[in-house]
C-alpha cells in the first residue's frame, strides 16, 4: 500500500514538473524570451542565496546530529592515535576557514552579481599580485601541515619501543588469527605449505619434520598460542606482525586510529599503545556494549564485511590470567603431547621443549634462510 | 574524396560542403553518416549517448546496492523479479552486492567520466574551437569509438556468465582478482573485465593521440596555443595524461593475465586458499600491481576532471560576461596538475607497508598538487566577482561544479597527509572525498557541457525550466548523499561492506544509511528530467534561430546552425584574439574572429596573455 502511494506521489510530482516546464515554454513565447529569461534569472539568483543559507544550517545540523556518533568524542584509544586526532583538528580548522570563505563567496557572488539589464561586467582578466598571494599562502600552509604530519608518520612507521609485546596477526578469508609466542617469547617458524586446517594447523607452523620440504620441526612453535580474540595490555606498547594467507586484507583499528594491510608473501608491521581497557571504555562512552573491533579494511572477497575480530584491552594481571588459561595450538594437533592428557610421570616433558628451544634457536635461523 | 584529402586541402572541402550546402549528404549512406561516421561531431555524440546509457546502468546499480545498505533488514520481494538469482529472500546477495559496486565503479570512472566526458567534448569541441575541419585522423577517431563500444559490449556480457561479473573492486587488486578460487567473480567475469578494459585502453590511446596531434597541428590561422578556449586546454591536457599513463595500466593488466592463466608469479606468493590448498606461486609481490594500477589510477582522476574544469571555465566566463580570471594561471595550473599527477600515485598506498621515507616524499608531492587546484578555485571565484551572470542551466552547473569541487578537494588535504590517511583510508571518508571532487564534479562538468553545447550539437534548445529543476535537485541531493559520509568515515566505517548491522562500532549509522539511500533514489529519479529533456529536445526542442545563442566569443559559434561535415561552409575563419574578451571597452563580447582594432584598449591584450604576436603588438603600439 505504501509502495502504491509512493509511486502515485512520484508520478504526480513528475506530471507537475513537466507541466511547469511546458508552461514556461509557452510563457516565453507569449512574453518574449528576454522577459522570461529575466524572470527565471531572478529566481535562480534568489535560490543561490537560499541554498547558501540552508546549506550552512544543514552543515550545522548534520554536525550536531552525527558528531556524537564518531569516535572523535571519546578520543583516540591509543596514545599514538592522539596525534592523528590532533592533526585532524588542525587540518579541520584550516580547511574549515577556506571552506566557509569560498562557499560563501561563491554563492554570494552568484546572487550579488546576477544579470541586470543595464549593468556591465567588470573587465578584469588578471592581477599578478592576487595570483601570487593565493599561490604562496596555500603553499606555506600546506608545508606547515606536511611538517606536522610527517612527524607523526615517522613515529607510527618507526620502530616499536623495546618493551613492546609482539602479536602476530594473520588474515585469511574471512577470519583473523592471533598468535602469541608463548612461554619462550619466540615465534616458531611457519611456512604456507604446512598449512593444514584439517589437522588444526591453521597457520602452517612447522611442528613436524618434513622431508619433502626439507624442514625440521621448530620446537619454538610448540608453545605458541593461537587465539581468535586479540588480547592487549593497557599502557603496554604492542607490535603487530601482520601477514595474510590468501588475498590482501587489512588490519583496521578505528578506535586506535591505525591500520595496516595484510599482504600475502610480504609481512608488514604496526605498533601502538592502548590507553584504556575495554571496561574503562565502557564507562567513558556510557555504552555497556562497547567493543574494540578489528575490521578488515581491504576488499577480500564476498565475506569481507564479516571479517571481524574482537580486541580485549585488559590490565597486565588480567592478561596473565587469560594467557595462563590458553593452550598452545600444538596440543590440539597432538593431544598425546599435552601434559594434561599424560601420566604424572611425564611432567618434565613440558620442560624438554623449552630447553630444546634455546639449543635449536641458532639452527632455526639458518634453517629459515634455507627455507625461503 | 577521402577524408585525408579534405583535411589537407581545406578549399576542396568547401566545395563539398559549401557550394550546395549538403553536398556531402549524397555520398553518405545512413551507415556512414550515423554509425561508422568519421565526422568528429557524430563521434562525439556517439560517445555522449553511450556514456549516458552507461550512466543510467551505473546509476541504477548504485540504487540497488544502496537499497541493501539502507535497508539491510527489509525484504524486497520484487528484487528477485528484477535481478533474478542475484537476490535471495528479497535481499541482494553479497556476491551480487560486490559485483554491483565493482562494475558501478568501473563503468562510472572509465566508461562514463572518461569515455563519456572527454570522449564527447574532446571530439566535439577540439576541431570546432581551434578551427579545424576534423580530427587529424578521422579514421583513428572512428576506431577509438568502436573500440570503446566493443569494450562496453564485453563489459555488459560479463553480467550473463554463470559465475557473475567481476566483484573485486574497480581497482582489481590481486591476489583477489587473480584467483578464481578466492572469489567467483574472479573467474570468467574477470577475464571479460580485463578484455573490456584492455580494449578501452586501446580506445583511449587512439583517441588521445588524435586529440594531441589535432591540437598541435591543425589550429587555424592566428589560433596560438594561448588563444585556445580553456575547454580545449582541458581535453588536450587530459589526452597527454592518458597517453602517458594508460600504457602502464595496460602492462599491469597483461601481467595479471599471465598470473591468471599462464602460471607466472608477478603478483602472487605464499598463498593458501581454503578448500584448495597451497598454490605453487612464490616470489611475487602483490603490491607491485598497485603501483602499476595507481600510476594510471591517479592521473585517471585528473583525466576525468580536467575536461570538466575546462568546460566549467568556458561556460562560466561566457555566461558571466566576463573574461576568465587569470587565463594563463588557469593553463599553468592545469599544466602543473598534469606534471604532478604522475608523481603522487602512492598516496593511495600509504598503508601497504611502504618505506616510510618514500611515503614522506609522496605526502609532500600530494599536498603540493592541492596548490594548483586552489589557484583554480580562487580564479573561478574572481571570475564571478562583478560579473553580469546569466543563469542558464549550463551556468548553474558550472557554479555547482565549483562548489562540490571545493567541498571534495579540501578533504584531499586530510588524506594526502599520511598520518591522517592511516586512520581514514578505505573508509567512507574516501567515498565522500572522491564522489564530491570527482564523481559529482565531473558529472556537473558533463551536464554543464551538454546544456551549453546542445544547441551546437542538435540545432535545438533544451528546456531551461527542466534544466533548472534538474540542477537544484541534483545539487541538494549530492550534498545530502555525500556530506554525511564524512562522519561515517571519521568513525572508521569501512567502505565496501555489505552489512554493518553486526558491528558494534558502525551500527549507529543505520538510520543515516537509510536516509542516504532514500536521497540516492530521489536524486537518481531526478536524472530522468535530464534524460527526458535531452532525448525529447533532440527531436522536439525549440529550434535554434541564431547562430550564437549565448553570445559567445569562441569559434564554434561561427559555424552555421546546421554544421555539415567540414564545419565551415566557407574558409575557416582566422583568429585575432583570445576567446575571453567579454565586456571589454564597452562591447558585450568580441568574438575571436574580430580583428584587433584601433579602439581596442591594449591593456589586457598583451602578448603574454593573449598570445598576440609581437609584431602585431608593435604595430598596434605604433598606431596608438
Ligand atoms: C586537492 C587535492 C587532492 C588531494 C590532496 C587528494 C588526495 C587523495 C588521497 C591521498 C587519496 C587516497 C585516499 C585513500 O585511499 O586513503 C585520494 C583518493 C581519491 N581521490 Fe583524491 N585528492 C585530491 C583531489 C582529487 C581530485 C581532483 C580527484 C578527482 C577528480 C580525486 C579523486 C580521487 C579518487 C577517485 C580517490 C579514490 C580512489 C579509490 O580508492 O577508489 N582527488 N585522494
Ligand atoms: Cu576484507
Ligand atoms: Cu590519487
Amino acid at each position: 500500500m505504501s509502495m502504491f502511494f509512493t509511486i502515485a506521489a512520484f508520478l504526480l510530482i513528475v506530471i507537475v514538473i513537466f507541466q511547469i516546464a511546458k508552461a514556461s515554454e509557452y510563457v516565453s513565447v507569449l512574453k518574449g524570451e528576454e522577459q522570461s529569461f529575466k524572470q527565471s534569472n531572478k529566481v535562480n539568483g534568489a535560490l543561490m542565496i537560499v541554498f547558501l543559507i540552508l546549506g550552512l544550517i544543514g552543515v550545522y545540523w548534520c554536525n550536531k546530529l552525527l558528531y556524537p556518533r564518531t569516535t572523535l568524542v571519546e578520543g583516540s584509544a591509543s596514545i599514538e592515535g592522539e596525534q592523528v586526532d590532533h592533526l585532524f583538528w588542525i587540518t579541520l580548522i584550516l580547511t574549515g576557514i577556506v571552506f566557509f570563505a569560498t562557499q560563501i563567496l561563491l554563492f554570494w557572488f552568484a546572487f550579488r552579481y546576477q544579470y541586470k539589464e543595464n549593468k556591465k561586467a567588470y573587465y578584469f582578466p588578471h592581477n599578478n599580485t592576487m595570483e601570487i598571494i593565493w599561490t604562496s599562502v596555500p603553499t606555506i600552509v600546506l608545508l606547515i601541515l606536511i611538517v606536522y604530519g610527517l612527524r607523526s608518520w615517522f613515529l607510527f612507521t618507526g620502530d616499536a619501543p623495546k618493551n613492546a609485546m609482539q602479536v602476530e596477526v594473520t588474515g585469511h578469508q574471512f577470519q583473523w588469527n592471533f598468535r602469541y609466542p608463548g612461554a619462550d617469547g619466540v615465534f616458531g617458524k611457519k611456512y604456507f605449505r604446512d598449512i593444514d586446517p584439517a589437522n588444526s594447523n591453521t597457520l602452517g607452523l612447522i611442528w613436524k619434520d618434513n622431508g619433502a620440504l626439507k624442514q625440521k620441526a621448530d620446537p619454538a612453535c610448540f608453545d605458541d598460542i593461537i587465539t581468535g580474540t586479540l588480547y592487549l595490555v593497557k599502557n603496554k606498547p604492542v607490535e603487530l606482525l601482520i601477514n595474510s594467507q590468501d588475498v590482501i586484507h587489512d588490519v583496521g583499528l578505528p578506535q586506535f586510529r591505525l591500520k595496516m594491510d595484510a599482504v600475502p608473501g610480504t609481512p608488514t608491521r604496526l605498533w601502538f599503545t592502548p590507553k584504556y581497557t575495554t571496561e574503562e571504555m565502557k564507562k567513558i562512552t556510557g555504552n555497556p556494549n562497547y567493543t574494540y573491533e578489528l575490521a578488515c579494511d581491504q576488499l577480500c572477497g564476498n565475506g569481507h564485511y564479516s571479517m571481524r575480530a574482537v580486541i580485549e584491552v585488559v590490565t597486565q594481571q588480567e592478561y596473565d590470567v587469560i594467557m595462563a588459561k590458553q593452550k598452545p595450538a600444538y596440543f590440539a594437533a597432538f593431544p598425546d603431547k599435552d601434559p594434561a592428557n599424560q601420566q604424572p610421570a611425564a611432567t618434565d616433558s613440558t620442560a624438554a621443549p623449552a630447553a630444546a628451544t634455546a639449543a635449536v634457536r641458532t639452527t632455526r635461523d639458518t634453517a629459515a634462510l634455507a627455507l625461503r | 574524396m577521402n577524408n585525408e584529402a579534405v583535411i589537407q586541402t581545406g578549399a576542396a572541402a568547401l566545395h563539398v560542403a559549401g557550394d550546395h550546402g549538403e553536398a556531402h549528404h549524397h555520398k553518405q549512406s545512413f551507415i556512414t553518416k550515423y554509425i561508422f561516421s568519421q565526422d568528429h561531431k557524430t563521434i562525439g555524440k556517439q560517445f555522449l549517448i553511450t556514456g549516458i546509457i552507461w550512466a543510467c546502468i551505473g546509476g541504477f546499480m548504485s540504487v540497488l546496492f544502496r537499497l541493501q545498505l539502507g535497508f539491510p533488514d527489509t525484504s524486497f520481494p520484487w528484487l528477485s523479479t528484477v535481478i533474478g538469482h542475484w537476490a535471495k529472500n528479497g535481499h541482494i546477495t553479497p556476491e551480487a552486492f560486490y559485483s554491483l559496486t565493482t562494475i558501478h565503479g568501473t563503468v562510472m570512472i572509465f566508461f562514463v567520466l572518461t569515455g563519456g566526458l572527454s570522449g564527447t567534448f574532446a571530439n566535439f569541441l577540439i576541431p570546432l574551437q581551434i578551427g579545424a575541419r576534423d580530427m587529424a585522423s578521422p579514421l583513428m577517431n572512428m576506431l577509438s569509438y568502436w573500440f570503446f563500444f566493443t569494450a562496453s559490449v564485453i563489459m555488459l556480457s560479463s553480467f550473463f556468465v554463470q559465475t557473475g561479473p567481476f566483484a573485486g573492486g574497480w581497482t582489481a587488486y590481486p591476489p583477489l582478482s587473480a584467483l578464481g578460487d578466492a572469489s567467483p567473480g574472479s573467474k570468467t567475469g574477470m577475464d571479460l573485465w580485463l578484455a573490456s578494459l584492455i580494449l578501452f585502453v586501446v580506445s583511449q590511446l587512439l583517441a588521445g593521440l588524435n586529440y594531441i596531434s589535432t591540437v598541435l597541428n591543425m589550429r587555424t590561422k592566428g589560433m596560438s596555443m594561448m588563444r585556445m578556449p580553456l575547454s580545449t586546454w582541458g581535453v588536450f591536457l587530459q589526452a597527454i595524461l592518458g597517453v602517458l599513463s594508460f600504457p602502464v595500466l595496460f602492462s599491469g593488466f597483461i601481467l595479471l593475465i599471465f598470473d591468471r592463466h599462464f602460471g607466472t608469479s608477478f603478483f602472487l606468493s605464499d598463498i593458501y586458499i581454503n578448500g584448495v590448498g597451497a598454490l605453487p606461486h612464490e616470489g611475487g609481490n602483490a603490491i607491485l600491481y598497485q603501483h602499476l594500477f595507481w600510476f594510471l589510477g591517479h592521473p585517471e582522476v585528473y583525466i576525468v576532471i580536467l575536461p570538466a574544469m575546462g568546460i566549467a571555465s568556458e561556460v562560466m566566463s561566457t555566461n558571466g560576461r566576463k573574461p576568465i580570471f587569470g587565463y594563463s594561471a588557469m593553463v599553468m595550473s592545469m599544466f602543473a596538475i598534469v606534471v604532478l599527477a604522475f608523481l603522487v600515485w602512492a598516496h593511495h598506498m600509504f598503508v601497504t607497508g611502504m618505506n616510510p621515507f618514500l611515503g614522506s616524499i609522496f605526502v609532500l608531492l600530494t599536498l603540493l598538487i592541492a596548490v594548483p587546484s586552489a589557484i583554480k578555485v580562487f580564479n573561478w571565484l574572481t571570475t564571478l566577482w562583478k560579473g553580469n551572470l546569466r543563469f542558464t542551466p549550463g551556468m548553474l552547473f558550472a557554479i555547482g561544479f565549483v562548489s562540490v569541487f571545493i567541498s571534495g578537494g579540501l578533504t584531499g588535504i586530510y588524506m594526502g597527509n599520511s598520518a591522517i590517511d592511516i586512520h581514514i583510508h578505505d573508509t567512507y571518508f574516501i567515498i565522500a572525498h572522491f564522489h564530491l571532487v570527482m564523481g559529482v564534479a565531473a558529472f556537473f562538468g558533463m551536464f554543464c557541457g551538454v546544456y551549453h553545447w546542445f544547441p551546437k550539437m542538435y540545432g535545438r534548445h533544451m528546456n531551461n525550466t527542466l534544466g533548472y529543476i534538474h540542477f537544484w535537485i541534483t545539487l541538494v541531493g549530492a550534498y545530502l548523499i555525500f556530506w554525511p559520509m564524512h562522519y561515517e568515515g571519521l568513525a572508521g566505517m569501512p567502505r565496501r561492506y555489505y552489512d554493518y548491522s553486526t558491528w558494534e562500532s558502525f551500527k549507529q549509522f543505520g538510520e543515516l544509511n537509510k536516509f542516504i539511500s532514500i536521497c540516492v533514489i530521489i536524486t537518481f529519479a531526478a536524472q530522468f528530467l535530464f534524460l527526458f529533456n535531452f532525448f525529447h529536445s533532440i527531436f522536439k526542442g525549440r529550434k535554434m534561430t541564431v547562430k550564437n545563442p549565448w553570445k559567445s566569443n569562441a569559434l564554434e559559434w561561427t559555424t552555421p546552425i546546421k554544421v555539415g561535415h567540414g564545419n565551415w561552409p566557407g574558409e575557416i575563419p582566422e583568429v585575432h584574439r583570445w576567446p575571453y574578451d567579454y565586456s571589454k571597452d564597452g562591447h558585450d563580447f568580441i568574438p575571436q574572429t574580430v580583428p584587433v582594432g584601433e579602439e581596442d584598449n591594449p591593456a589586457y591584450t598583451s602578448a603574454a596573455f593573449t598570445g598576440i604576436k609581437v609584431e602585431e603588438e608593435q604595430k598596434r603600439g605604433v598606431k596608438a
